[in-house]
């Protein structure tokens, strides 16, 4: 079983955000990166259906600079056999269609045999480069899968909905992409970060496609003015009640 | 010229409450460049709603209405909205960020060659381009994005954008039923429950690590129902057990933008804070007055939310009578 994940390098949820000098990006200088964590779910998964098969292989693929390769390398360490760095300009800038299109071209191939990726990316919140990638593919795809189970080349996921969860199913070779739960992704051992260096990494060039929107500016959201301290204790409950009702108007 | 087409979502025949603020976020910008609102309805059995759909600004309303579409297809669901795209010759797409809603956003997005902006939360013209405001990095920063090639497909966060009823034309076409099955949803268990769903919930009761247990939910549970509230509960929370996951709100939850959010024993982590940060009132109840959640707060009270909830369900029932 050939699976391929797609993952990506972000900021770790607790980096201090500074817009950086451009005024569309953050400044990268004290940033701690990781692999974006719904990415993490997606390894684990095809790692654990490798282990399970008996036989297979993991590639990692990602489209970033450079600098991206040490996410790359954590993947190698929970276990992947190798990983491709698609390396663009600009990637940070890119959108997901074009981030997406670039993915497809070398997926073609690598003849999958199935197409993992993380729900979103925890930086730009996109939601969209894996379901974007089954259809560009022209492969089935399973988005947000919390459980997944092949069998006889059929994947079941299940899936939260608004007020309830699905039970979505589609022929193999297809794309899925993890939600939480789905599994606890492992620590990697290490042996397995000393293995993680020498197993291949290739570097290839390529050009994004034009993207269809531009990004105009960041900026950071307004301040809120300070709060009210109602009160230190429940005695405070009536009064908040009252401020809710007729100055916030909310109840 | 300005062709907005909306993707109105329904379940078991019923509207959700964001797809009328997509309808109406719709109309206000068909208004703002003189052009007209179309609107996408598919399902089995929702002819009917035609006529509120109607009540909410729409011109055309493109209607699939097929005993085979009762159970939402992914692929033929993309399908028919391709070819409303194709008929209405829209220049921007309006979604909602739902489940169903991003989906169908990626899939139509990859169909049509378009762009996709999800989350959004404010749009508008400038010039001949839409541009948006979403969030990133967990609601740090905020990007002002334009659209610079039509169609652009765009997903809009529930409950931020108003719904308000306005006359439209309302004449239904009917849609020829495109099949798609390579993804089947082969079961929906929607729970039976007396209380508003998270995302669509105009006030949410949370409580966090300091529940201590999940017995001790009953009071979020009482002050919830007399309130007509949602519950919701912390990464913590859910993490402990004490909760369900999809009662979790933040970074690895839901995102919500309720009128109302009470935040009770919520230390206010960076990553809860993601998933509720646009709500328009936070209380917060928490002992300790240092907690970041009082940083996000409207109003705080810094007590034991043992004793402060069963004291504001009491208030509550008594005001609010």
């Amino acid at each position: 079983m050939k699976i391929v994940v797609c993952v990506k390098q972000v900021p770790d949820t607790e980096t201090k955000v500074v817009i950086g000098s451009d005024g569309l990006s953050i400044d990268p200088g004290e940033v701690k990166y990781v692999m974006n964590p719904y990415d993490e779910y997606a390894v684990e998964e095809a790692l654990k259906l490798k282990e399970a098969a008996g036989e297979g292989e993991v590639i990692i693929l990602t489209v970033a600079g450079e600098e991206a390769q040490p996410a790359m390398r954590t993947a190698m360490a929970m276990g992947a056999d190798s990983g491709v760095l698609l390396k663009a300009e600009n990637a940070a800038l890119a959108d997901g269609l074009s981030v997406a299109k670039a993915l497809v071209e070398e997926i073609k191939t690598l003849d999958a045999d199935l197409v993992m990726a993380g729900k979103m990316a925890i930086d730009g919140y996109g939601h969209q480069v894996g379901t974007l990638l089954g259809e560009l593919l022209d492969m089935p795809v399973l988005p947000t899968a919390k459980s997944l189970d092949i069998a006889d080349g059929v994947a079941t996921i299940t899936r939260d909905i608004e007020g309830g969860k699905e039970t979505v199913t589609a022929k193999l070779p297809c794309v899925i992409t993890a939600e939480k739960g789905l599994n606890e992704p492992r620590y990697p051992a290490l042996r397995g970060i000393m293995q993680a260096k020498r197993k291949p990494l290739e570097i290839k060039d390529i050009t994004l496609a034009d993207a269809g929107v531009e990004i105009l500016e960041m900026s950071y959201p307004p301040k809120k003015p300070d709060g009210r301290i109602v009160g230190e204790g429940p005695e405070a409950a009536a009064e908040l009640i009252k401020l809710l009702r007729d100055e916030a108007q909310v109840l | 010229m300005s062709q907005i087409l909306v993707f109105a979502e329904q379940r078991d025949s019923k509207l959700k409450s964001y797809a009328l603020e997509a309808i109406s976020e719709g109309r206000r910008l068909a208004d703002a460049a003189g052009g007209s609102l179309s609107v996408c309805v598919i399902g089995g059995g929702v002819s009917d709603l035609a006529t509120t759909v109607a009540g909410y600004g729409a011109d055309k309303i493109f209607m699939a209405d097929d005993a085979g579409l009762s159970t939402y297809s992914p692929g033929s669901y993309a399908k028919i909205l391709a070819d409303a795209l194709g008929a209405s010759s829209a220049s921007v797409v309006l979604l909602s960020s739902s489940a169903m809603g991003r989906e169908l956003g990626a899939l139509l997005a990859a169909k049509a060659d378009a762009s996709l902006l999800s989350d959004v939360i404010e749009t508008r013209w400038e010039g001949d381009h839409i541009v948006v405001k979403r969030p990133v990095y967990a609601g740090k920063a905020f990007l002002k994005i334009a659209a610079k090639r039509a169609p652009v497909v765009v997903t809009l966060r529930p409950n931020v954008f108003p719904a308000v009823e306005k006359a439209g034309q309302g004449a239904v076409e009917t849609l020829a039923v495109s099949e798609d099955s390579k993804v089947t949803i082969t079961d929906t268990s929607l729970k039976a429950s007396t209380r508003p769903e998270l995302t669509e919930a105009s006030i949410i009761v949370a409580g966090g690590r300091a529940m201590g247990g999940p017995e001790n939910y009953k009071i979020i549970e009482e002050l919830a129902d007399t309130l007509g509230a949602a519950v919701a509960a912390s990464r913590a929370s859910v993490d402990a057990g004490w909760r369900p996951h999809a009662d979790q709100v933040g970074q690895t939850g839901k995102t919500v933008s309720p009128n109302l959010y009470i935040a009770c024993g919520i230390s206010g982590a960076i990553q809860h804070l993601a998933g509720m940060n646009s709500s328009k009132c936070i209380v917060a109840i928490n002992t300790d007055p240092e907690a970041p959640i009082f940083k996000v707060a409207d109003y705080g009270i810094v007590a034991d939310l043992f004793e402060v909830v069963p004291a504001l369900n009491e208030a509550a029932k008594e005001l609010l009578a």
